[in-house]
C-alpha cells in the first residue's frame, strides 16, 4: 500500500494535490461567490431595472465561474477518491439538496428573462433569491463541519443520523460564509452599476460587513468555547491568528476602498478574504482531510485518501497545462463585459 | 439489495433525462458554426439571423444540460462510495480532465456566444462558438472514455484485496484509448450530430409547412439535411464497429444485445423479435448468418457463445429489455438513413419543398435521434451488468454502505419532481421560442449600439 512518494520542487505529490484542491475551492469560492452573493439580496432589490442589472452583470460569467466547482468536485474524486466517497455519502441529504438548489438557480437566471408576465418574473426572482442563500448556508455548514470533524468510522462511511451534521458551530459557519458571499456579491454588483441603485448597494454593503464580524465572530467564540480541538490548533499556531486576522483586516478595508471608488481594490479585499478563511481551514486540516470525531485512527489524511503517485503525476500535468488556459479565457471574458452593466436586445 | 434498485434507478433516470441536452448541444453547436461560417464568408445576413435565432435555443439546452450533469458527478460520491474508491485513480483523471480541459472551455467561451453579439467582432464571436462547441465535443471525450473505460478496462491493475482492492493506473494512455473508447466516441459524436441536425430540420419543416420564414427554413433545411444524411451514413459504419468491439471484448453483451442462449456457429441477426426469457428462446424475423459475416467470423469454426455458456451470475438480466432497445436503436438508424437520402432525391428533382408528407415526417423526426441516444445508451449500460466495471468490480458492492433505501428514496422523489417540472418548462419555452422565430432581415439591427433594450432576443 504505501508506495514511495514522488516529490516535485521538493514538496510530495499528495500535498501538490492537496494545494490544487484547496486552490479550485477558493477559485469557487471567489467566482460563484460573489454570484451567490448577488442573489442572496436579490429580492432587496425592488425595481425590474434593478433586478435586471444585477442579473445581467453576472449572466455572462456565472456559468464558467460554476464550472470551478465542477472540476473541484472532480480534483477531489481524482486525487482523494477515498476522501471524496466518504465525505460525499456522509452528506448524502445536504448535498442532493445542494444540487437541487444548484438546478433551480441556474434555471431561475436562465428562465426568469424568457416570459414578461409579473408572476413569472415573481416566481424566478423567489427561486433565485431562495436557492442563492440556501447554496451559501449549505456551503458553510459543509465548512464548519470538515473543521470541527465528522463521526466516521473506519471503514469511511458517517455513523448516525446526518441530522448532527447541522450542530451549532456548522450552522453558525454557514451563516459566516453566507455573510461573506454577499458582501463579495454586493462590491462585485457596485463594479458594475451607477445611479440610484449604486446608491442603494452601498447601504447594503455596510449592513453586510457588520453582519460578516457579528458571525464570524459568534462562529469562532462558539468554536473555541464547544471543541477543544479547535482552540488546541490555536494555541499550537502561529498562522492560525495571523490569517483570520488578516481576513478581517481585508474586510474592514472594503468600506474604505468603496468610499475612494477604489472598486477593483476591494473586490481584491474581498477575494483575498475569501481565500484566507479557506487557508485557515487548509492549516486547520492538513495533512487530514477528514477528521473522525470517533477516533483518531480514523481520521482520512492525504496519504492514505490519495490516489497513486502515477495518478497524481499525471493530474500535475493535466493541471499545469490547463491552468494557464482556463485563466486566459476566464480574463479574457470578464475583460471582453468589464465596465458598467449595459442592458441590450441579448441580455437577460 | 433494495438501496441497489434503488441507487441504480436513481443514476439512470438522472443520466437519462441528462442525456437529452448535450447531444442536443453539440449538435446544434456544429450547425451554429456552420451558419456563422457561411455569414462571415457570404456577409449573408440570413445566416447571421439562423444562428442568432439557434443560439437562443442553444442557450436553453445548453443551461439544462450543465444543470443536470453537475448532479452525476455528486452521484458517483453520494450513491456510489464504494465504487468511487475503486475506480477514483483510473476514472479521476478522466473526470478531472473532462472539467479542466472542455467543460471549463464551453462554459467560459458560452457567455461571449449568448451575450457577445453586439460585443465583439463577428470572427471573434465566431471563434467563441467553434470554442463551445469543440469544448462540449471535449466533454464527450472525458466522458466516453471514463465509461468505455468500466465497459473495457485496461491501463491499470488492481492493488490489495477484498474490499480495500482498488484499480490503479500504470498507463494513462492505454486508460485513454482503451479498446471501446474510439468506437464508442465517434458512436456517441455522430449520435449527437444528428440529434442537432433533426431539431433543425424539424423546426424548418415545421415553419415550412406553416409558411413562415420561408427563405431562412429553406436555407437551413438544406444544410442540416446534409449534416444529417452524412452523418447518418458515417453511424451505419460506427455502430458496426462499435458492435464488433462487443463482440470482442464483451460477448456477454453481445449474445443479450441478440438475445441468443446458445453458442452458435453460423449466428444470424434478428431484424425483429421477441425474447422469451422463461423459455430461453428468441422468435422473430433472422437474416442468417449476418452476425458471423458481421463479426468477422468463419462460418463453422468460430464459435460465438450464447448466455447459456456463461455462469448464471455473469451475465446481464432483463435480455429482452436489452434486445429490444438495442435493436430500436439500429432500426432507428436505418430508418433516418431511408429518411435523408429519400429527401435528397427529391432535392436533387427539384421538388423537396412541395412535399409536405416528408416535411411532416420530419418535423417529428426529431424525436428519432432522441430515442436512438436513449436506447443505444440503455442497451450499452444494462448489457455490462451486473458489472459496474466490466469483470472486475459489480453493481451490487459498489453503493455507499453509509447511505439508506430511504435516502436514496428521498432524492429520486426530489429529482423526478425537479426533472418533470424542467423538462414541461423546456418544452413551452422551446414552443415559445419557436412561435416566436428567428428575426427577419428587416427587423435586425446592425448598429453597434443596440436600440431596444427589454424586447428583442429574449422575448
Amino acid at each position: 500500500m504505501e508506495a514511495e512518494l514522488s516529490y516535485f520542487l521538493g514538496i510530495d505529490y499528495p500535498t501538490w494535490w492537496f494545494l490544487i484542491v484547496g486552490g479550485v475551492f477558493a477559485g469557487y469560492a471567489i467566482l460563484d461567490g460573489f454570484d451567490l452573493g448577488a442573489g442572496s439580496i436579490h429580492l432587496f432589490l425592488k425595481k425590474e431595472q434593478s433586478r435586471r442589472i444585477a442579473l445581467n452583470a453576472i449572466g455572462p460569467v456565472w456559468d464558467g465561474n460554476e464550472v470551478w466547482l465542477v472540476i473541484a468536485g472532480g480534483a477531489l474524486f481524482a486525487g482523494f477518491p477515498v476522501a471524496y466517497a466518504s465525505l460525499f455519502s456522509a452528506f448524502y441529504i445536504p448535498f442532493m439538496l445542494f444540487l437541487v438548489l444548484l438546478i433551480f438557480r441556474a434555471i431561475a437566471i436562465e428562465f426568469r428573462s424568457k416570459e414578461d408576465m409579473k408572476w413569472w418574473r415573481n416566481f424566478w426572482d423567489r427561486a433565485y433569491f431562495v436557492a442563492s442563500n440556501s447554496l451559501s448556508l449549505l456551503l458553510g455548514v459543509v465548512v464548519g463541519n470538515l473543521m470541527i470533524g465528522l463521526p466516521i468510522d473506519e471503514r469511511g462511511n458517517l455513523v448516525g443520523s446526518w441530522l448532527q451534521l447541522l450542530n451549532p458551530y456548522a450552522l453558525l459557519m454557514g451563516f459566516t460564509i453566507l455573510a461573506l458571499f454577499v458582501m463579495h456579491g454586493i462590491i462585485y454588483l457596485l463594479l458594475k452599476t451607477e445611479g440610484r441603485l449604486y446608491a442603494k448597494l452601498r447601504i447594503l454593503l455596510n449592513r453586510a460587513v457588520i453582519l460578516f464580524i457579528i458571525a464570524f465572530t459568534a462562529a469562532s467564540a462558539y468554536g473555541l468555547y464547544a471543541y477543544p480541538k479547535l482552540s488546541d490548533d490555536l494555541q499550537n499556531s502561529l498562522s492560525f491568528w495571523i490569517l483570520p486576522s488578516l481576513g478581517i483586516l481585508s474586510i474592514l478595508s472594503i468600506p474604505q476602498w468603496i468610499k475612494r471608488r477604489k472598486f477593483r481594490i476591494a473586490f481584491v479585499s474581498s477575494a483575498l478574504a475569501i481565500a484566507l478563511m479557506l487557508g485557515v481551514l487548509a492549516f486547520e486540516l492538513y495533512p487530514v482531510l477528514l477528521y473522525s470525531t470517533i477516533d483518531p485512527a480514523y481520521h482520512i489524511d492525504i496519504y492514505s485518501a490519495a490516489s497513486s503517485q502515477k495518478s497524481l503525476g499525471i493530474m500535475l500535468l493535466i493541471a499545469a497545462i490547463g491552468t494557464p488556459l482556463i485563466l486566459g479565457y476566464t480574463t479574457f471574458v470578464f475583460y471582453t463585459f468589464r465596465g458598467k452593466v449595459r442592458l441590450d436586445e441579448n441580455s437577460y | 439489495m433494495e438501496v441497489e434498485i434503488l441507487a441504480r434507478l436513481q443514476f439512470a433516470f438522472t443520466v437519462a433525462f441528462h442525456y437529452i441536452y448535450p447531444p442536443l448541444s453539440i449538435g446544434l453547436g456544429l450547425l451554429m458554426v456552420i451558419f456563422e461560417a457561411l455569414f462571415l464568408r457570404t456577409r449573408n445576413p440570413q445566416y447571421e439571423q439562423l444562428a442568432r435565432f439557434y443560439t437562443r435555443i442553444f442557450g436553453l439546452t445548453f443551461g439544462i444540460g450543465v444543470a443536470t450533469g453537475i448532479v452525476m458527478e455528486f452521484e458517483f460520491g453520494t450513491n456510489w462510495a464504494v465504487y468511487s474508491r475503486y475506480v477514483g485513480d483510473v476514472f479521476g483523471s478522466a473526470l478531472a480532465a473532462e472539467g479542466i480541459f472542455a467543460f471549463a472551455m464551453e462554459s467560459g467561451f458560452l457567455g461571449l456566444l449568448l451575450f457577445g453579439w453586439n460585443r465583439v467582432k463577428p470572427w471573434v464571436h465566431f471563434l467563441a462558438t467553434v470554442m463551445v462547441l469543440i469544448g462540449s465535443m471535449f466533454s464527450a471525450v472525458w466522458i466516453v472514455v471514463a465509461n468505455s473505460w468500466q465497459q473495457t478496462p485496461a491501463g491499470f491493475h488492481v492493488v490489495g484485496e477484498g474490499i480495500n482492492a482498488r484499480a490503479e493506473i500504470t498507463d494513462f494512455w492505454a486508460m485513454v484509448f482503451n479498446p471501446s473508447s474510439v468506437d464508442r466516441l465517434w458512436h456517441v459524436w455522430n449520435g449527437s450530430f444528428l440529434a442537432g441536425a433533426f431539431l433543425v430540420l424539424s423546426i424548418s419543416a415545421f415553419y415550412l409547412i406553416k409558411n413562415k420564414h420561408v427563405a431562412l427554413s429553406r436555407k437551413a433545411f438544406k444544410i442540416a439535411l446534409v449534416v444529417a444524411t452524412f452523418f447518418s451514413l458515417l453511424q451505419a459504419f460506427s455502430g458496426h464497429s462499435s458492435a464488433n468491439v462487443v463482440a470482442e471484448y464483451q460477448p456477454a453483451k453481445l449474445a443479450a444485445l441478440e438475445g441468443q442462449y446458445e453458442d452458435s456457429d453460423d449466428a444470424g441477426i434478428m431484424i425483429l423479435g421477441w425474447v422469451d426469457e422463461e423459455a430461453q428462446k428468441t422468435t422473430g424475423i433472422e437474416i442468417p448468418s449476418l452476425l458471423h459475416l458481421m463479426t468477422n467470423k468463419e462460418i463453422g469454426q468460430d464459435t460465438i457463445h450464447g448466455l447459456n455458456h456463461f455462469p448464471a451470475d455473469q451475465r446481464p438480466e432483463r435480455i429482452n429489455a436489452i434486445f429490444q432497445f438495442y435493436h430500436i436503436m439500429v432500426g432507428i438508424g436505418f430508418s433516418l438513413i431511408g429518411l435523408t437520402l429519400l429527401a435528397l432525391f427529391f432535392w436533387w428533382r427539384g421538388k423537396l419543398f412541395e412535399q409536405k408528407w416528408l416535411l411532416r415526417i420530419f418535423v417529428f423526426s426529431v424525436l428519432l435521434p432522441q430515442i436512438a441516444n436513449q436506447f443505444g445508451w440503455f442497451s450499452a449500460e444494462m448489457g455490462r451488468q451486473p458489472w459496474v466495471v466490466y469483470g472486475l468490480l459489480r453493481t451490487s458492492n459498489a453503493l455507499s454502505e453509509a447511505v439508506t433505501a430511504e435516502q436514496v428514496l428521498f432524492s429520486i422523489i426530489l429529482f423526478f419532481v425537479v426533472y418533470a417540472f424542467l423538462f414541461l418548462l423546456f418544452l413551452y419555452l422551446l414552443n415559445r421560442k419557436i412561435q416566436h422565430g428567428p428575426d427577419e432581415a428587416e427587423k435586425v439591427e446592425y448598429s453597434d449600439a443596440p436600440k431596444r433594450t427589454i424586447s428583442g432576443i429574449i422575448k
